[in-house]
């Protein structure tokens, strides 16, 4: 797949979250990180397509189209093997996401515990508009400062404590609608 | 902030004198204080350590507390024997199909000469269940521990731990204590002078449920999309990962194996009841009044015992309406049915809703299962309709699409349900959503079909003329896209 192709066919856009991420660039730490991670996996290196993946939206905040080729050519694969993943994957982002990137559990428990009251308090108190956001393509919403982002999760695995949420890597237990502002005071 | 990280906060509050205090004081078991006290029926194994007071995920922890013990007894065993201990046990997986975690090894050809692989499942994302998160975050060695003694038993010289990526905290956990195993040598090359080669890799999955099916999981281990694998051919313990044999096994199954092997299989035996043994861990979530996770031996306590005693019974002023029994797949129970059992003399017996007995077989007489153990209580402020619609929205999203069945069927059943909540739906609707859900079950390459057909079934089967009251005759002439507005100019009286 040829490179504007590739650009083509990823859904990245610009988000106010943008200027929170640089830019992919390879480094000799990124290779490094990378070289580690493929070196569990003896038999084939494609396996190591996640935790590459990982690493790149980790850092970068995104999986870019650029990401994708260095991705596809470190474990010697086509571009189009690394991209199927990434759109496949509900944990890998196409596009940036706000600095602070919340997940809230849409699940049943914590569903019955308040989290759908909770995403409409969060989206009140930062501005964001989730109207054009759908499930399965466009699932992250980002504010307009680009501080925040919001996105359904299904199932965060914590259901005795509902409702829960994750920011960024931080998980958050028992966050009823009304500790919303607390919760965004934190970051 | 998670579980662990708070035990670790709480841990530095305390002054150095009670931690050395409490460092002696907790080296004797009768002495162990937790945060939260476990309920008296509750029979604490795999979640020894978790909650308790002073303790933390680190290695010299888990060693002062006897760890890594039961590794060096099984490495005096042969790996023949340590399978035949698990097959004694009766220890039955505990990810959601209850099957016999020792006939699921032997399952490995015997003539078999490539490379054998064993995979724990940390992939937890079941509904209702919660289990996995703590032993991950809270009690890495145990699982790090059980699965060297499983590797040892199956042959396996190298092991991966797929973690879910919402648990990007216990990768880190875990990560570390791999390495502290490393450095003691109860992992890597010769392990405790064995002679045995073991390697153990964490691998973190992208927020995909069907990750959690076996095959799915080994898919995605192997760099792919995670379309299930079809079986025949495809059983991992013969063409596993990489087409070579792999022993996929639970979280808590494989803590499990540790406690195997220290009682011995037979004294395990007579923890729980008869085919249905061992502990296991209960998460309850939803309408109760003390929701959380209870650790019991399996079969010994009832749906009463579980609910009033030890969650303390419905919010105030409500009543229990319903439980998913089993994490989310498992077909729902109302509170006020009575089952036709049979006896293993083949009488039958009716058995109350109340009475029904927490394990694997007695779940399955009454149509449902145990599942993961993610137990969801409904009360009677919920509306049917809004739980159905909650979860078909879940396995609409969840559906990997590799099956028509199931990629159309799950998003059709959740755009049904939508019209139910909207109020627009029509009483056919009921019946079309029931006919959907039939033509999914049994007709996809793996049980994501069942998973999202079944709860849809039982709810429709149990609650139709609560979803009936939600629909509307007249709604029968809405047009549901733009294609049936144009038809139904075809309609309009001239």
């Amino acid at each position: 797949m040829s490179h504007s192709t590739l650009e083509e066919t990823i859904a990245s856009h610009e988000t106010p979250g943008s200027q929170f991420y640089p830019r992919f660039v390879i480094t000799p730490e990124l290779e490094a990180e990378a070289n580690d991670r493929i070196s569990h996996y003896t038999v084939n290196k494609r396996s190591a397509t996640l935790p590459l993946l990982h690493i790149v939206q980790h850092k970068f905040g995104y999986i870019s189209a650029p990401s994708i080729e260095w991705v596809a050519a470190k474990l010697e694969i086509e571009p189009i093997k690394v991209l199927e993943v990434v759109t496949f994957y509900p944990g890998f982002r196409q596009s940036a996401p706000g600095k602070f990137h919340i997940r809230v559990c849409r699940t049943l428990s914590c569903a019955m515990g308040g989290s759908y009251e909770l995403m409409e308090r969060l989206c009140e108190l930062t501005g964001i508009d989730r109207s054009a956001s759908d499930s399965h393509h466009h699932p992250v919403s980002v504010s307009p400062c680009g501080k925040f982002s919001v996105e359904y999760a299904e199932c965060l695995a914590s259901c005795g404590s509902a409702p829960v949420c994750m920011v960024n890597d931080d998980f958050h237990e028992c966050i009823a609608p009304e500790k919303a502002e607390e919760l965004l005071a934190k970051y | 902030m998670d579980a662990s990280a708070r035990q670790n906060v709480k841990f530095q509050k305390i002054g150095f004198a009670k931690r050395a205090f409490l460092a002696i004081v907790l080296q004797t078991p009768s002495m162990i204080t937790y945060t939260k006290q476990p309920h008296p029926k509750e029979y604490r194994l795999i979640f020894k350590n978790v909650d308790r007071e002073g303790w933390d995920p680190s290695i010299d922890c888990y060693m002062r507390d006897g760890g890594y013990e039961d590794l060096k007894k099984a490495f005096s065993m042969q790996p023949k024997e340590i399978t035949e201990e698990v097959k004694k046990s009766g220890l039955r997986g505990r990810g959601g199909a209850g099957f016999p975690t020792g006939m699921k090894w032997t399952f490995i050809p015997p003539n078999n000469t490539k490379p054998v692989y064993l995979i724990c499942n940390g992939d937890e994302s079941e509904p209702g269940t919660f289990k996995d998160r703590y032993i991950l975050h809270q009690d890495p060695h145990q699982l790090v521990e059980g699965m060297v003694i499983s590797c040892f038993a199956v042959g396996a010289h190298t092991a991966y731990i797929y973690i879910r990526e919402e648990f990007p905290e216990a990768a880190l956990i875990v990560e570390r204590a791999i390495e502290e195993a490393r450095a003691k040598n109860f992992l890597g090359t010769n392990v405790l002078g064995s002679g045995f080669d073991v390697e153990i890799y964490v691998h973190r999955g992208a927020g995909a449920y069907i990750c959690g099916e076996e095959t799915g999981l080994i898919e995605s281990l192997e760099g792919k999309r995670p379309y299930p694998r079809i079986k025949p051919p495809y059983f991992p313990a013969a063409l596993g990962l990489y087409m070579c044999p792999t022993i996929v096994n639970n979280v808590e199954s494989l803590c499990h194996v540790k406690h195997i092997i220290r009682m011995g299989g037979d004294e395990y035996a007579k923890l729980g009841v008869a085919r249905n043994t061992g502990t296991r861990i209960l998460c309850v979530s939803g309408d109760v009044k003390n929701p959380g996770y209870f650790e019991v031996e399996v079969g010994k306590i009832t749906m009463r015992e579980l609910l009033y005693d030890m969650c303390g019974g419905p919010k105030d002023g409500r009543e229990f309406k319903a439980v998913i029994p089993g994490g989310s797949s498992s077909k729902i129970l109302k509170c006020e049915e009575k089952f036709k059992l049979k006896n293993p003399d083949g009488s039958e017996r009716e058995l109350d809703f109340w009475d029904i007995q927490m394990d694997f077989d007695t779940l399955a007489a009454c149509g449902s299962m145990a599942g993961s153990g993610g137990v969801i209580v409904l009360d009677d402020t919920r509306k049917m309709s809004w739980v159905l619609n909650n979860l078909n929205a879940f396995y609409a999203h969840e559906s990997c699409g590799q099956c028509t069945p199931c990629r159309e069927g799950s998003t059709w059943m959740k755009k049904i349900s939508d019209r139910l909540v909207e109020g627009t739906a029509s009483p056919s609707d009921i019946d079309t959503l029931e006919s959907v859900a039939y033509q999914i079950d049994g007709r996809t390459i793996c049980a994501f079909g069942e998973a999202s057909s079944w709860p849809v079934e039982a709810i429709i089967a149990k609650f139709r003329d609560e979803l009936l009251a939600d629909t509307k005759q007249e709604n029968a002439t809405i047009p549901h896209n733009p294609e049936e507005e144009a038809q139904r100019r075809f309609l309009q009286p001239v």
